[in-house]
């Protein structure tokens, strides 16, 4: 049912067939990257805004598995365009999926029976919309100080889209669930090169797996998923960062025992106390750290770049601001180093897992004039200050100070 | 800013496809060969450029240890400390 096919044939293939292939990947760096400060300096000869089959220019940080993420010009909306929705691969086999032969198997030993469900199958169960951030547990490793080794994204390992889709828990139903179910475990059609690499699996605690919020989506803005947004049907955990997001998705496992795989014992975790988190994944924790779970409160200046030149007099200035799903409650800005702050004006409510559009007035001085904000969420968490290092680089969400040279 | 805005809406218009893997030069050293064949097999190569140059010794030899440990890389140690010391000496601080 599946033809398994590296994501460079397909490109190759797109390639071909638009008959466009003449010295590009010159134009693109010809063109700059706007890569923010503070990256590893490998980034300014090898990162490049390039653009993959049915997507606009990303920023590409590696082709094999690709990794792309989005252009601070591409968060001007609370609601990211498909085509300009980051792309993140672990491992680089990635076939092509026909609709028309795709299954999603459901089973496990924690489960009473087994199931197999069609795209129609899923499309039939009742439809949930939902509007919510997925982002990458490393957007803004790159920023991390010290560095440390990763796909080394900025600020763009991110969107935010309408999902429709199943609710998960009505999936489950259909087979059952044994008493003794621990966690639900997603596997996608991508898989990694060499048999022994670790396959992408990732679980769920059941509560989370069962959570009227988590979907089966089939759609992604009033549209059938990009391939690499995972075609055709992914999971959706709002509130959660990416990693959960399984894409291409092929199997739920209902599990009676926590899931021992590398993807889920080593990578994806963070020391145990060190980041506000209300949900928890006991079944997963250790004495010393724990998976990575809902995202930290975090904001971002969208209008302007750190940098940017901008008029001497009043600019707008504007940005988003999202959570792990308690929603925001307030963004304050401060235009004098972090001594004074004041409440700016939020924008459209799309629901508590949505990116919060944000907006002030600044009236710039001649030369240099920093602004920095914080976002607050309902239950009174706030960014940081400073950089809570942990050797994954996860979590960033210090708060950005951006200088603007007004002339 | 109205700079990149105007490229992004150039590119949108002239590439209706790329993004196809293209050769990755890596700095010509000894040891190059062996990391090209063994970490490209899995990944496009540049990952090591990008996770440059903060890696040092320990760091890189660490990233392949990971790779051969963690992610069943088939590389003998041979070739391993030969790719460590490659981008240790290449891609280092």
């Amino acid at each position: 049912m599946i033809t398994r096919r590296r994501v460079l044939e397909a490109a190759g293939t797109g390639l071909a067939a638009a008959g466009a292939g003449f010295g590009l990947p010159s134009l693109f760096a010809l063109a700059g990257v706007p890569l923010p400060p503070g990256l590893p300096a490998g980034l300014d000869t090898e990162a490049a805004l390039e653009t993959l089959p049915g997507k606009q220019p990303l920023i590409r940080l590696s082709y094999r598995p690709p990794n792309y993420e989005a252009p601070l010009e591409y968060f001007s909306t609370p609601i990211t365009p498909n085509d300009r929705f980051y792309v993140r691969y672990h491992l680089a086999d990635i076939p092509d999926i026909d609709a028309a032969t795709y299954r999603i198997t459901i089973g496990g030993e924690g489960a009473n029976g087994k199931l197999e469900v069609t795209l129609d199958d899923l499309k039939k169960l009742p439809a949930y919309e939902i509007v919510a951030v997925n982002q990458c547990s490393g957007n803004r490793r790159g920023l991390s100080n010290p560095h440390v080794p990763g796909v080394q994204w900025g600020y763009g390992a991110m969107g935010c889209a309408r999902w429709k889709g199943a609710r998960l828990k009505d999936l489950l139903d259909k087979v059952g669930i044994k008493k003794e179910a621990l966690e639900v475990a997603f596997n996608g059609a991508d898989g990694p090169v060499f048999d022994k690499t670790p396959d992408f699996i990732k679980s769920l605690p059941l509560w989370r797996a069962v959570d009227e919020s988590t979907l089966v989506a089939y759609e992604m803005n009033g549209e059938q998923l990009p391939h690499f947004n995972g075609y055709p049907a992914r999971l959706i955990v709002p509130g959660w960062t990416g990693t959960y997001w399984m894409k291409h998705l092929v199997s739920i496992d209902v599990l009676t025992r926590p899931l021992g795989n590398f993807w889920m014992r080593s990578a994806y975790r963070i020391p145990l106390g060190q980041f506000p988190m209300v949900a928890r994944f006991t079944s997963q924790e250790t004495a010393t750290n724990t998976p990575i779970t809902e995202m930290v409160i975090n904001s971002l200046i969208t209008s302007h770049a750190d940098g940017a030149h901008v008029k001497v007099g009043e600019v707008k200035v504007s940005g988003l601001a999202w959570d792990g799903g308690y929603g925001i409650s307030s963004v304050d800005a401060s235009t004098d180093g972090g001594l004074t702050w004041s409440s700016v004006t939020l924008g459209d409510d799309l629901g508590r897992y949505a990116f919060r559009p944000w907006s002030f007035a600044l009236t710039t001085r001649p030369g240099k004039n920093t602004v920095m904000v914080n976002a607050t969420n309902k239950i009174g968490q706030t960014q940081t200050a400073t950089l809570l290092f942990n050797p994954a680089g996860y979590h960033n969400n210090v708060m950005q100070s951006v200088t603007l040279t007004a002339t | 800013m109205r700079a990149l805005v105007t490229s992004l809406a150039l590119l949108a218009g002239v590439t209706a496809s790329a993004g196809e893997e293209q050769p990755i030069n890596l700095k010509a050293a000894p040891g190059v060969e062996q990391v090209e064949g063994n970490c490209g097999a899995c990944h496009s190569l540049d990952y090591i450029e990008m996770n440059s140059p903060f890696l040092n010794a320990a760091g890189w030899n660490a990233e392949v240890t990971k790779m051969i440990k963690a992610f069943g890389a088939p590389i003998g140690e041979a070739d391993a400390k030969v790719i460590a010391d490659y981008l240790a000496q290449n891609y280092g601080p």
